[in-house]
């Protein structure tokens, strides 16, 4: 791999950090969860309640992963 | 009232990143002397500056619809995951962030490096590190000032509120003369994830097309709602921490409501 290989591989894996963090499936369950919310707006249900409880799930999820890992370490 | 709770969140985002950079640039300054350090933390500051000054009107031209939902899902994701480390760190399942140690690592490192100068810089290794410290720091706090001011339609809001959270922390620093091992920052990093992942649950719903209840005031339930579902994990995780898990360590500070 040459230098600019290099570069943009460090580059990559800056922003990913930056942006998706330690546990990339928040962010999958995040758009997930706004797609939801924009489906259950578009077919005129109420959709307000969708984000704040699939919030909950996510973070309860991704805790529970991080302690599961912290018991196998 | 969002006014208030926009200055909140970026002045307490920006004061939790603001120790962690002054511990940098502490330990750079005391072991290699402070003109190289301080140069490279105006230049980082600049960079940082430069990058609000760009994004912050560039985004004025995204529609709002559109940019409620980008920057709700960004800032869902980034408040979830300041909630989880300091959920984590509050009971006992992740390491404290200590300022004490991270200072004394870093003064080794620095005291070892070797010394060249280049241009008008005559430590290139504290200029660097100094330069880092601040803009890899301040660059989460640039994407809140930015996305926060540009939904609030108040840019110069959000840098009142990052520019006072720096000025209170450097002068702490000066005060303290040594990194601010004293400040809880794990109930800051807490109270930071609250507000940041509300604001996003907030927005991203509206910029998905949900209409919420009461409006505006439906901000002020989704923080509380937040803030008691995270103090709730807090609890139950306590709980099994103190059953014992292998891989765990001491509890953080107890977290405050505030």
């Amino acid at each position: 791999m040459g230098a600019l290989g290099r570069w943009l591989r460090s580059f990559g894996a800056f922003w990913w950090d930056f942006i998706v963090g330690d546990d990339w499936r928040v962010a999958v369950g995040v758009v997930a969860a706004l797609a939801g919310t924009a489906g259950l707006a578009a077919a005129r249900v109420p959709a307000w309640w969708f984000l704040p409880v699939t919030v909950l799930v996510l973070l309860g999820m991704s805790l529970r992963r991080a302690i599961r890992d912290a018991g196998t370490r | 009232m969002r006014d208030v709770l926009l200055v909140l969140a970026v002045f307490l985002a920006c004061a939790v990143e603001a120790v962690e950079a002054l511990t940098i640039v502490l330990a750079v300054g005391v072991s290699r002397g402070w003109r190289s350090a301080v140069q490279g933390v105006a230049v980082g500051l600049l960079a940082l500056a430069v990058i609000v000054a760009a994004l912050g009107p560039a985004l004025s031209f995204v529609p709002l619809g559109a940019l409620r939902l980008v920057v709700g899902g960004l800032l869902l994701i980034f408040g979830l995951g300041w909630l989880r480390k300091a959920i984590l760190r509050a009971s006992g399942f992740k390491a404290l962030h200590d300022e004490d140690a991270i200072y004394a690592r870093e003064l080794v490192a620095a005291r070892r490096a070797g010394r060249t100068s280049r241009a008008a810089v005559d430590d290139w290794y504290a200029f660097t590190l100094s330069f880092k410290g601040v803009l890899l720091e301040g660059l989460e706090v640039v994407f809140i000032v930015v996305t926060f001011g540009s939904n609030q339609g108040s840019v110069p809001l959000a840098v009142l509120g990052a520019g006072t959270a720096v000025v209170a922390v450097t002068v702490a620093g000066i005060a303290v003369r040594g990194p601010l091992a004293r400040v809880p920052e794990n109930t800051l990093k807490f109270a930071v994830g609250v507000l940041l992942t509300s604001f996003g649950t907030f927005w991203g719903a509206e910029g998905a097309g949900a209409h919420w209840p009461g409006a505006d005031t439906a901000l002020l339930g989704v923080i509380a709602f937040v803030a008691i579902t995270a103090l709730l994990f807090v609890a139950l995780l306590r709980r099994v921490h103190r059953r014992g898990v292998p891989g765990s360590v001491p509890a953080a500070e107890p977290i405050e409501v505030l």
